[in-house]
C-alpha cells in the first residue's frame, strides 16, 4: 500500500505524506467495505442458490435481472422493509448489540486481506494472527444473540456455535503453521511473497505435509464459518434457525451477511496461505496494470474457493454434534500436528527445499484432478436418473415404450 | 493396533466418500435441469399439450344448445342454472339464462355426457384463479336467445357446422369412448352430421 501511494503522492513530505497514507488507507478501506464486502455477501447468496439449484437439477432464481442476478437486491430491499421485532422477554441491549459484534468481527478481518501487492488496508506484521483473533470475535456476538433471545433454540444454537468455533480454532491455527513456517513471517504480504506465480511454487505443493495442512485449514475454516457440513448452530431441522431464530428484518440480514461474507474471508485466507495469493509473473512495470492483474488473480483464486465451498454445501450432509467433536479432536488435531511437525522436520532436513518433492506433490494433485474428471465422465455416461415409470407393471411398460 | 487401523480406515473412507460425492454433484453441472418454468417460459402452453378429453373449465356453445336442461338435471351439485321458456309469439324455445358456477363445479363431467349436441363441454383451460367468488360465476346469456333446433335434413348453416362437428366429436370421444366404432359415422369430418338423424339419448347410459 505504502509503495503504491508513494508513486501517487509524488514528492509530498512530512505531515502531508502521512496524511496521504492515512487518506489512502481510509478510502481504500471504505471502498473495500462498501463497494465490495457488502455487495459480495449479497451476490454470494444469489450464486449459491444458482449453483445449488444446478447441482439439484433445478434452475434457481432467474427472474430478477439477467440470470436472476439482481435477486440479492430484491431480497435486501425486502429485508430492510421488514418489521424489526424484539421479543418482550429478550435482553434488549444485548439483543440489539449482538449483530453489530458479529459484523465487526467479520469486517475487521478485511483489514489484512491482501488484494494485490499494494492494495491492502494495512499489512500488519502479525497479519494472519490478527485475522484469526478478529474472526473469533464473531463467536462472542453469536453467543450474545443466542443468550439474549431468551429462547431455548437460540441458546442451543449459540452454545453449539461457541463450542464448534472454539474447538476448531485449534486445528485451524495449527494448520496455518506450515505456511507460516515456510514463509518465516506472519505478515500476509510476507507469506505471499515467499510463493511464486507457478502452481508448483505455492506453499500447498511444498510437501505432502503442506498439502495436508491446506486440506485441514480449509475444513477447519469451514467449521469456523458455520458452513455446511458443519452448520450445526443453524441446523434448521433441529433448531429452527439457531441463534438467529428471534431476529427479523435487517438484524437477521446482518447475521447472514456476516455468514456469507465469511466465505470470502475463508477463500482469501486459503488463497493467501497456500495458493500463492496474488502472485503473477512480472509482465509489465506499470504499477497500475500489475496491481489490476494481481487483483484479478487473487479474486479468481478466492472465488474458486468460494465456489468449492458452495459445491461442498450441496454435496455433504450435516454432521452430528458428537461426529463434529470427534472429527476435530480425534482426527484433525493429530493430523494438524503431523502437518506442522512434518513440515518443520522437512525444513530442517532439506533447508533449501526439495524440487522433486514439490513436483511429486503437484503431480499427485494433478492426478487426483484427472481421476476426478474421469469419475465425473463415468457418472455422466453410466449413472442416469432412474425412470420410475419403467419400473411399474408390465402394462404401463408397454405404454411408456 | 486395531484402533490405529480403524482410525486410518475412517480417514481414507471419509476422504474417498467426499471425493465420490463431489464427483456426483459436479456431474450435474453438465446435465439439463428438469425444471418446467410454468407458465410463461414454456415452448407450448400446457393447455395445448393436454388431451382432448381433459376435464377443464366448462364452456357452452350457445349456437347448438337445444335448451333441453339435460345438463342441469345431471349436475349433482346444481352449479348449472338454466331458464328456458317458450316464446308465445314466435313459438320458439328461448333460453333466458345459462349460468355455470365454476367455483362450485367439481369437474365430474356428468353434465357433458347427456348433452345431445355436445354444446356443454369441457375445455382444456384450467387456470381459474380470480380475485372474487362472484367472478367465477359464468353467465353465458345477456339477452335471450333462441334454442338450437336440429334440422331433419342435416345442418346447412356454414357457421354452425364446425361448432356442431366439434360438439359431436367431443361426445364421441368424451362421453362414450367405448362405443366409438359404432358411432364412427357421427363424427367423421366432412359429412354433415345432424343430431336429428341420430338418437341423442343412445350414449348417455
Amino acid at each position: 500500500m505504502q509503495a503504491f501511494l508513494d508513486t501517487l503522492l509524488g514528492d509530498a513530505a512530512g505531515l502531508e505524506r502521512q496524511l496521504g497514507y492515512l487518506a489512502g488507507m481510509v478510502v481504500f478501506g471504505a471502498v473495500v467495505v462498501f463497494g465490495f464486502v457488502l455487495p459480495f455477501a449479497g451476490i454470494v447468496t444469489w450464486a449459491e442458490r444458482r449453483i445449488w439449484a444446478r447441482i439439484q437439477s433445478r434452475v434457481g432464481p432467474n427472474r430478477v435481472g439477467p440470470f436472476g442476478f439482481l435477486q440479492w437486491l430484491a431480497d435486501g430491499v425486502k429485508n430492510i422493509l421488514k418489521e424489526d421485532i424484539i421479543p418482550t422477554v429478550a435482553d434488549r441491549p444485548l439483543f440489539r448489540f449482538a449483530p453489530y459484534v458479529v459484523m465487526v468481527g467479520f469486517i475487521a478481518a478485511f483489514v489484512c486481506i491482501p488484494f494485490s501487492g499494494d492494495l491492502i488496508i494495512a499489512d500488519l506484521n502479525i497479519g494472519i494472527l490478527y485475522v484469526t483473533a478478529v474472526t473469533s470475535v464473531v463467536v462472542v456476538g453469536i453467543l450474545m444473540a443466542g443468550w439474549s433471545s431468551n429462547n431455548r433454540w437460540s441458546l442451543l444454537g449459540g452454545i453449539r456455535a461457541a463450542t464448534q468455533i472454539i474447538s476448531y480454532e485449534i486445528p485451524a491455527s495449527l494448520a496455518i503453521f506450515p505456511a507460516v513456517l515456510l514463509s518465516g513471517t506472519l505478515s500476509m504480504q510476507g507469506i505471499i511473497g515467499e510463493q511464486g506465480a507457478a502452481p508448483w511454487q505455492w506453499h500447498m505443493f511444498h510437501s505432502p505435509f503442506a498439502l495436508l495442512g491446506f486440506g485441514l485449514f480449509f475444513t477447519a475454516a469451514l467449521a469456523e464459518g458455520n458452513r455446511t457440513p458443519f452448520d450445526l448452530p443453524e441446523a434448521e431441522s433441529e433448531l429452527v434457525a439457531g441463534f438467529a431464530t428471534e431476529y427479523s428484518g435487517m438484524r437477521s440480514t446482518l447475521f447472514f451477511m456476516a455468514e456469507w461474507g465469511n466465505l470470502y474471508i475463508i477463500g482469501a485466507l486459503v488463497t493467501t496461505l497456500y495458493l500463492g495469493g496474488w502472485q503473477v509473473p512480472q509482465f509489465t512495470y506499470n504499477p497500475v496494470l500489475m496491481n489490476l492483474a494481481q487483483v484479478g488473480v487473487f479474486m479468481g483464486k478466492s472465488f474458486a474457493c468460494v465456489f468449492f465451498m458452495i459445491w461442498l454445501r450441496a454435496t455433504l450432509p450435516r454432521v452430528r454434534v458428537d461426529q463434529l467433536m470427534a472429527l476435530c479432536w480425534k482426527y484433525m488435531v493429530p493430523l494438524a500436528m503431523l502437518s506442522v511437525f512434518g513440515t518443520a522436520t522437512l525444513m530442517v532436513a532439506l533447508p533449501n527445499g526439495s524440487h522433486t518433492l514439490r513436483m511429486a506433490t503437484f503431480a499427485v494433485v494433478v492426478g487426483v484432478v484427472i481421476r476426478f474428471a474421469f469419475k465425473v465422465r463415468f457418472h455422466l455416461k453410466r449413472a442416469r436418473a432412474l425412470d420410475y415409470s419403467s419400473l411399474s407393471t408390465g402394462a404401463s411398460q408397454g405404454l411408456s415404450s | 493396533m486395531s484402533a490405529v487401523t480403524s482410525w486410518l480406515e475412517n480417514v481414507t473412507a471419509s476422504c474417498s466418500s467426499v471425493f465420490e460425492g463431489l464427483s456426483i454433484t459436479f456431474s450435474h453441472f453438465f446435465r439439463k435441469p428438469y425444471t418446467v418454468e410454468y407458465p410463461d417460459r414454456m415452448e407450448t402452453r400446457v393447455q395445448d399439450t393436454l388431451p382432448f378429453r381433459y376435464r377443464g373449465m366448462l364452456e357452452v356453445d350457445l349456437e347448438i344448445c337445444t335448451g333441453c336442461l339435460a345438463c342441469e338435471r345431471a349436475c349433482p351439485i346444481e352449479c348449472i342454472v338454466i331458464d328456458a321458456t317458450k316464446d308465445k309469439a314466435t313459438g320458439k324455445l328461448m333460453i333466458n339464462r345459462f349460468d355455470i358456477d365454476l367455483a362450485k363445479c367439481m369437474y365430474c363431467g356428468l353434465c357433458s355426457e347427456p348433452c345431445p349436441t355436445g354444446s356443454i363441454h369441457h375445455t382444456r383451460e384450467f387456470e381459474g384463479s380470480d380475485y372474487s367468488l362472484e367472478s367465477m360465476m359464468r353467465r353465458y346469456i345477456k339477452f335471450p336467445v333462441a334454442a338450437y333446433k336440429p334440422k331433419k335434413t342435416g345442418e346447412d348453416d356454414p357457421e354452425i357446422i364446425p361448432v356442431l362437428e366439434r360438439g359431436m366429436r367431443f361426445l364421441d370421444e368424451f362421453a362414450q369412448p367405448a362405443a366409438k366404432p359404432a358411432s364412427g359415422t357421427k363424427s367423421s369430418p366432412g359429412t354433415k352430421s345432424s343430431p336429428g338423424t341420430t338418437d341423442p339419448g343412445s350414449g348417455t347410459g
